[in-house]
């Protein structure tokens, strides 16, 4: 069976098909998405991993419905999708909570563009913070919170909108190793606890091992897909699981299948340097 | 109190009480050069005479009414450069056109003189108050416009990627996402702008001998009440460091997040 059509799940909730996607650039055309097929199940954790530069951000944009000249075919629950759609809820990498707002404000901002009444959409909010652990900091401005936290911000705001998908982009990229693990643990506690289907694009193997049902593993430039990994690991699972040898034999897999794309993807980018860039005088 | 709590007051003390030390150390200075010969006192009257005369300068000139009129044209000034140029910049920014046609120009403008264009101004609104709100007005529609260009440009693309992600329609866009991102930029633009005109209105209310406080230091100047004249500089030079002070505070009241 092939890497893509194991992909394939029956019912599942997203679906993605055939998605290629071509950048036009000065040096010419580069194929950043090349032909993949994947499905996620209802209440599933799948995570795509790759190298830098394979073109996992673009299929995040691609199913967020942010990026629209592709070919393919994305749906949700069998609706075929040509936009941003409200049952897909995304986490970005880069700190995306708004300033201007508290964190209440914050979270209850996609209550507030239903309609909802203020006092009913304040309880919501408070629902949604207490359960991203940020319980007593309603009324405080992102500025003054750590980085961790705003992520946690954006989560909350993200499941406050009650979507079916949740689609996150390396949202621990920007932080410590150590806050990494313990969002994580938050992260799945959240999952389990919602039933949330959850789609995460990562490069850290750790993060992905460590939440996911299954991995689908991302060739460097163009973006294929290399392999499905089904994680096999007892649930609930906590970040104390990363001590595990079973942990460590599934980092090791990936590793071995990422080792060789990682490795291409650093040639190449020496290659750009190297033919794109006067050298120093 | 204690040691720490003394330590903190006096940081916080510190640097304005040297900025005061500072400005008392400079008059003294000029009044003992002054005094003892150094500087002419019928090109710079001493710093004692400057205090002395400002009772009467307060009473006898009615500065509080000229304050009022001075302060009047600058809020009109300023509603309509806020309104305008906050609109002008949402307009250029929206039409990418427009902002590559005109953008130059008004950069350029920012820098131009606009004062000098008085006579023009007094032919089109007359020797009015008209002129010299119409004046700082335009002096300093400038910042306003860049600064809300400035503002809405440099918006974080996560931030419009989130709204993209919760279907915001094209207005929602703005009103919730863009505007508020920019604030901050053009709060900074719409300071200057108040400033811009500030200095404008009191110099066209100085060179058309007409309204506020511009007007007092050319009745004063013309009397040769030197004494007076460097009074009412101080005044308007205290009004300008109230006025920004009270933008800033204000600014700080519309954005608690800062």
């Amino acid at each position: 069976m092939s890497a893509d059509a194991s992909a394939r799940r029956s019912d599942p909730i997203l679906v993605a098909d055939d998605i290629y996607v071509r950048f036009d650039t000065p040096e010419g055309g580069v194929v950043a998405v090349d032909h993949m097929s994947f499905d996620v199940n209802p209440g599933e954790f799948v995570s795509v991993i790759g190298p830098s530069g394979c073109g996992k951000s673009t299929l995040f944009n691609v199913i967020g419905g942010l990026l629209t000249s592709h070919q393919g075919i994305v749906s949700v629950a069998g609706e075929t999708i040509s936009g941003p759609h409200q049952s897909i809820g995304m986490v970005f990498q880069e700190e995306s909570t708004f300033p201007w707002r508290t964190v209440i404000d914050n979270v209850a901002f996609p209550l507030e563009l239903t309609g909802m009444p203020k006092q009913k959409r304040v309880d919501r909010a408070r629902h949604f913070i207490k359960l991203v652990g940020l319980d007593g900091f309603e009324s405080r401005y992102p500025g003054e919170l750590s980085g961790g936290m705003r992520q946690r911000v954006s989560l909350a705001r993200t499941l406050a909108s009650e979507p079916k998908i949740l689609l996150m982009d390396e949202p621990f990229a920007a932080l410590d190793e150590q806050t990494r693990l313990l969002l994580g643990d938050k992260v799945l506690q959240i999952q389990q606890q919602l039933k949330q289907t959850t789609l995460l694009i990562t490069h850290n193997i750790t993060e992905a091992v460590q939440m996911s049902d299954r991995i689908l593993v991302m060739t460097y430039r163009p973006g294929k897909m290399k392999r499905i990994v089904n994680i096999d690991l007892p649930r609930p699972r906590t970040s104390e699981i990363v001590g595990s040898e079973a942990f460590g034999r599934y980092v090791a897999q990936i590793w071995a299948d990422l080792r060789e794309e990682a490795s291409r993807g650093m040639r190449d980018q020496e290659d750009h340097v190297l033919h794109h860039e006067a050298p120093a005088s | 109190m204690s040691a720490p709590a003394r330590h903190t007051a006096l940081r916080a003390y510190l640097p304005p009480a040297f900025g005061l030390a500072v400005l008392v150390g400079f008059f003294v200075a000029v009044e003992i050069m002054i005094q003892g010969g150094i500087l002419n006192r019928f090109i710079v009257p001493p710093p004692s005479e400057i205090i002395g005369s400002f009772g009467r300068v307060i009473v006898e000139e009615h500065i509080f009414s000229r304050f009022m009129l001075t302060l009047g044209e600058c809020l009109s000034a300023g509603v309509m450069l806020t309104v305008f140029g906050v609109a002008g910049g949402v307009l250029m920014h929206r039409f990418k056109l427009l902002q590559q046609a005109c953008e130059t120009w008004v950069a350029a403008m920012a820098s131009a003189p606009i004062v000098l264009m008085y006579p023009l101004f007094m032919v089109i609104f007359g020797r009015s108050s008209l002129t010299i709100v119409m004046i700082g007005f335009i002096a300093a529609l400038p910042p306003v416009i860049l600064k809300t260009i400035e503002g809405l440009s440099g918006t974080r693309k996560v931030l419009i990627n989130v709204g993209k992600s919760f279907n915001l329609t094209r207005s929602q866009q703005f009103w919730k996402i863009l505007f508020p991102a920019a604030l901050p930029t053009i709060f900074v633009g719409i300071r200057l702008g108040l400033i811009f005109a500030l200095i404008n209105i009191v110099g066209v209310e100085f060179l058309i001998n007409y309204g506020g406080l511009g007007q007092l230091i050319n009745d004063l100047a013309e009397r040769y009440d030197l004494a007076g004249t460097y009074a009412a500089i101080c005044f308007v030079i205290l009004v300008s460091v109230l006025f920004f002070m009270t933008l800033e505070k204000v600014e700080r009241w519309l954005r608690p997040a800062d």
